[in-house]
């Protein structure tokens, strides 16, 4: 280090040769060439991300398919196309509709209240000191307690019926939501408060007019979390005791056949569940993030 | 716009009989806490903006001016002194004294640039309907915005995310249009663009602005009227006269700019031999 300062000093770089100004003009696109070009069908096939995610249900469903006809045991793993059987005749039959619409209702009852009771928290916490040291204390409680482990309380405060299932939705949306709501809230920009309070709004109009949507991309994933635990909230206490509320939804249609063992007719009903699922999570969630915060720029 | 003071330029407060003041700031203190410490961030600092007025804020940071504007802007209240805004104590933040901000995230990322700034208008409750839709478009146009009316602003440049700002707090007609550092997060061409574009506005609609700045060649652009700030805490070292092309003064024979320069960075002057300013 020191010897190259040293002989920085000994030698001084030249100046710098002087050279003659210029203008010119550059070439119009036209005549550049390739500027943009439309890319194969093969290019623009791979680009699509539902085809790519097709091929892959492909591949698992023929693995499922050449491996259940290897083992041959209809009692452990029926073939897939057995699967598509009993899933296709029960719902010619009415039976799985009727579950799903069984469990859907009943998950949507939960849900909403859930959500509904999640904000109402929210709300308190952003406005008093007090509701938010209530919410942390809340939600450091009982998100950690699954749901499920309510149950058995739940029917004796309850007893056997829709309550108690409800009773354990709203506990398993709630303290999600409640939690991702309020981070979002506490996340927003100090600037977008101010411009909130410059424009004269407080209370629950500032709650509605500025933390909500500027919020809106963690209430989405509080919203998505929410979901997820609450569907298996759901099919679990439905294994529980779906029977004894009288109609029964998917969790008891798997239990049910599994007692028969209608072997098809279990995976058909795990089938349905995870279409249900996916139907939620890619055509509900998706649309709703494509119409709000990947429209605004929030997420991309 | 050419008077330069002939008394004494320090005499800051002295405001003799005449038109009255928009805003009036007197002996205001201001301090807030940290985690350790108990900050002052101005002290007993006074001035007077009067209607039509480009007063421009300028000091070194760490001299307490964004805080300055935030106390006027009511979002935190002086320890000491008052601020009142057409003789009414300021309380609280409301939407006579409008807000732009450095942040180019202080545009609501849900709401087009069209709806951004009606949103002021309605939440306000200063117009409903169709006259703030009308309201907004006129003050879009003012911005040259109207192309992008409907578009969202995350589709938009910096600059013209600060234009939408600017097209909002105008269009609420404020008794006074609080700016904090609007441009200082633009890049260079554009903040000389908006610089302009302000001053024509300016010319235009005749707004009464307090702009907060850092940079001497800014407030000697933007402001008519000048106050120096030092640093730690924010203390009034004078206010000068500005008519936006850095004249000379003509008693000293110092161009506004180097005079600025002195008072602000006299005590530091090793520091200015090694960094010409331009």
């Amino acid at each position: 280090m020191a010897e190259l300062r040293a002989s920085v000093t000994r030698l001084p770089v030249p100046a710098p040769p002087i050279r003659p100004e210029y203008l010119q003009d550059v070439v119009a696109g036209g005549d550049i060439g390739v500027v943009q070009k439309p890319l194969t069908v093969w290019q623009r096939l791979a680009n699509q991300g539902w085809l790519r995610k097709a091929f892959i249900l492909i591949v698992i469903a023929s693995a499922w398919e050449i491996y259940a006809r290897h083992l041959n045991n209809p009692l452990l793993v029926p073939t897939f196309s057995a699967t598509l059987d009993a899933f296709w005749s029960a719902i010619v039959s009415g039976d799985i509709p009727q579950k799903v619409r069984n469990s859907v209702v009943l998950l949507l009852k939960g849900y909403t209240l859930g959500l509904t009771l999640a904000l109402g928290f929210t709300a308190l916490a952003m406005m008093f000191q007090l509701g938010n040291d209530l919410l942390e204390t809340l939600t450091s409680a009982f998100n950690p307690l699954p749901a499920i482990a309510l149950l058995p309380l739940a029917l004796i405060w309850f007893g056997l019926g829709d309550i108690s299932i409800i009773f354990v939705l709203v506990h398993s949306v709630l303290w999600a939501v409640a939690l991702n709501t309020h981070s979002g809230f506490r996340s927003v920009s100090t600037t977008l408060r101010m411009v909130g309070r410059n424009c004269g709004l407080t209370g629950i109009r500032f709650i509605a007019k500025i933390l909500i949507p500027a919020a809106f991309p963690s209430i989405l994933t509080g919203l998505k979390i929410g979901w997820a635990f609450a569907w298996r909230t759901l099919i679990a206490a439905e294994l529980v005791f779906g029977v004894s509320s009288g109609k029964g939804g998917l969790g008891w249609y798997i239990y049910e056949n599994k007692n028969m063992l209608d072997i098809p007719a279990v995976f058909a009903g795990l089938f349905t569940v995870i279409l249900i699922g996916l139907t939620v999570e890619n055509l509900i969630f998706r649309n709703i993030e494509a119409a709000t915060v990947r429209k605004w720029g929030m997420q991309t | 716009m050419n008077v330069f003071p002939t008394g004494n330029i320090l005499g800051a407060s002295g405001a003799t009989s005449g038109p009255t003041p928009v805003l009036q700031v007197k002996g205001v203190t201001l301090q807030y806490k940290t985690k350790q410490h108990l900050v002052t961030a101005t002290y007993r600092v006074s001035f007077d903006v009067y209607g039509g007025d480009r007063y421009v804020v300028l000091g070194p940071s760490g001299c307490g001016k964004s805080t300055l504007l935030k106390a006027v802007g009511g979002y935190m209240a002086p320890t000491e002194g008052e601020m009142r805004l057409k003789g009414v104590p300021v309380r609280s933040p409301g939407p006579d004294r409008m807000f732009v901000f450095q942040e180019f995230d202080q545009l609501l990322p849900w709401k087009t640039v069209k709806q951004n700034v009606m949103f002021a208008l309605q939440a306000s409750g200063k117009m409903r309907g169709r006259a703030a839709e009308a309201q907004a478009m006129r003050y879009i146009e003012k911005v040259n915005l109207s192309k992008f009316a409907d578009s969202y602003p995350h589709t938009l440049s910096g600059g013209m995310k600060q234009r939408v700002a600017i097209a909002r707090a105008l269009a609420m007609e404020p008794d006074i249009l609080l700016m904090d550092e609007p441009f200082a997060a633009l890049d260079a061409l554009t903040r000389r663009k908006m610089q302009d574009e302000l001053l024509q506005l300016w010319a235009d609609t005749r707004f009464t602005v307090l702009f907060v700045t850092h940079s001497i060649p800014e407030a000697v652009l933007i402001g008519n009227r000048i106050l120096l700030l030092s640093p730690h805490p924010g203390q009034v070292k004078g206010e000068l006269n500005s008519d936006g092309n850095d004249p000379v003064d003509p008693r000293s024979g110092v161009k506004l700019s180097d005079r600025i320069h002195e008072v602000l960075f006299a005590d530091r002057i090793e520091e200015q031999e090694v960094v010409p300013h331009g």
